[in-house]
């Protein structure tokens, strides 16, 4: 492990916040507003950081160990999940399944704190996040499957470095293949950060909410974990995507890291963009959607499976 | 992989489109636009390829698929005032999930199908059966007469694609069968309108009931 690696996990920690600052501005300009400061989410964890918590009675030690879980779960994500060319420092062969799983970890202690508060809310929204992901995660692994047979490489560094690196033997021969890969992750994308059209962060309405009705009860530096969690997961599914659409390698790791940061960032316009043109699908069309999203994925472990 | 492969797959995917949308509108739309991307593949494979024949082939299959049948589904929705299928017989997520299995199995019959003439791309032939399946499928699963005519549609396109980019001199074959479906959408156009007036709705459910 050269010091090197260690840059992609460093600009993620330090910069993740940064994302949902530059979504929030963005929708601000589409709305005509001037928008929170670029600073906001550091000043509300920082904010966050300082208070205590109040526990309600009902719960357990599970709701505690929720936030706590599934932060270091991300972190794991974080280190497996390489910027662009950049290698991350960790990574072995199918380290892509681990990445599935880790992001099922957040989201099983994520669902258990919310049922451990016994609120009715919680545990609609529990019921809807688990019944989006489960349709969520087959777009994945199998969008993650056909990369993996595609390059032939079984870990995250190696693949994206792969489809960066040798665009002529990847995106011009299997360009259709790609752009469904690309397309479903998207969604995926979409969907595990709570994001219009799957989920709006922004309503407070409970009936409505699925991510954010979850996290209603937790408070102090619990919440800071789980926003600064939730920062991360966009970090990482985001640098998944433009690592794949961002074919650059200069070969300097220090370039290849920036380049990619600048993806993530147009990665975030882009979806204040989407969040500000569209409103939120309807319960019942969800499904839907993340099917579409698993079909695509289908299609492209199809193309890539056969035979020339 | 090269434009065809492009077009087929832009095909495929209106294909899946067809099956999940609800809103007839939509699903008239995509049908029009499988019709031009096929008109577009006519010209662009080898065996009609640049000849006038070809050309005129294509203009003619994109102009009804893409533009007159369009008009005429619209205005047949118009008349009977339906805009959305409100409960096909198989939901639009379990029909995305057939169009891909359909895909699956196209590939797999068009891996053991011995062509006489290679194709001009492998999947050409996964295209036209899927095409063909997902129109059967349509027909089947969908209630309003105007969304089994966009099925039955699909099903034409399908075997169009198969012979455009097989067979070596379609032209005639192909002029006679776009007749046939143009004849065969002007009709239920009229036979939709006629079920509208005795029903009040377009469902073919109703057909079963009719006695003498």
């Amino acid at each position: 492990m050269s010091p090197a690696t260690l840059i992609p996990p460093i600009l993620a920690l330090v910069l993740a916040p940064f994302l949902l600052a530059i979504v929030n501005r963005t929708k601000a300009a589409f709305a005509g507003r001037r928008g929170q400061p670029w600073l906001q989410q550091y000043y509300d964890l920082a904010k966050l950081l300082r208070k205590g918590a109040v526990y309600s009675r009902t719960t357990t030690w599970v709701f505690r160990a929720g936030p706590i879980v599934s932060l270091a779960a991300v972190l794991v994500a974080t280190a497996i999940v390489p910027l662009g060319g950049a290698r991350a420092p960790l990574s072995f062969e199918g380290d892509i399944v681990l990445l599935a799983y880790l992001l099922g970890v957040v989201r099983f202690f994520t669902v258990l704190a919310a049922l451990d508060t016994g609120s009715p809310f919680e545990g609609m929204g529990a019921s809807r996040e688990v019944q989006f992901s489960a349709l969520a995660e087959p777009a994945l692994l199998l969008g993650l499957a056909a990369l993996a047979r595609l390059t032939g490489k079984l870990s995250l560094s190696e693949i994206v470095a792969t489809i960066s690196g040798d665009p002529r033997a990847t995106w011009f021969a299997e360009g259709p293949a790609l752009v469904f890969v690309v397309v479903a992750l998207a969604i995926v994308f979409l969907a595990e950060n709570a994001r219009i059209p799957v989920d709006d962060p922004n309503t407070h309405l409970e009936l409505t909410m699925i991510h954010e009705v979850m996290v209603l009860d937790h408070g102090g530096v619990d919440l800071a974990f789980i926003e600064y969690g939730a920062a991360l997961k966009l970090w990482v599914l985001g640098s998944i995507v433009v690592g794949l659409v961002l074919p650059v390698r200069t070969g300097a790791v220090l370039v290849d890291a920036l380049v990619t940061v600048l993806g993530l960032g147009a990665l975030a316009v882009a979806t204040g963009a989407v969040e500000s043109s569209m409103a939120r699908l309807r319960l019942l069309r969800v499904p839907q959607l993340l099917v579409g999203a698993g079909a695509f994925s289908a299609l492209a472990l199809i193309f890539i499976l056969m035979p020339r | 992989m090269g434009f065809i492969e492009i077009l087929l797959v832009l095909v495929i995917v209106t294909d899946l489109a067809l099956l999940g949308a609800s809103r007839i509108n939509s699903c008239i739309r995509f049908a029009a636009a499988q019709g031009i991307l096929l008109g577009v593949l006519t010209l662009v494979s080898g065996a009609e390829g640049h000849t006038l024949r070809g050309i005129a082939l294509a203009i003619v299959s994109a102009g009804v698929k893409g533009v007159l049948f369009p008009a005429l589904m619209t205005r047949a929705i118009r008349e009977a005032r339906v805009r959305r299928e409100i409960e096909p017989v198989v939901g639009y997520t379990t029909s995305v999930l057939v169009g891909v299995a359909s895909l699956a199995v196209s590939l797999w019959i068009s891996s053991r199908l011995p062509l006489v003439r290679p194709a001009a791309s492998t999947l050409v032939v996964p295209t036209a059966f899927t095409t063909i399946l997902v129109g059967l499928f349509l027909i089947l699963s969908r209630k309003k007469a105007l969304n089994q005519v966009t099925g039955y549609l699909v099903l034409e396109n399908g075997i169009y694609s198969f012979g455009v980019a097989l067979v070596e001199a379609p032209f005639l074959v192909e002029l006679g069968v776009l007749l046939d479906v143009f004849v065969a959408v002007f009709v239920m156009g009229i036979t939709i309108f006629h079920i509208n007036r005795t029903f009040d709705r377009i469902d073919t459910d109703l057909l079963s009931s009719l006695k003498d």
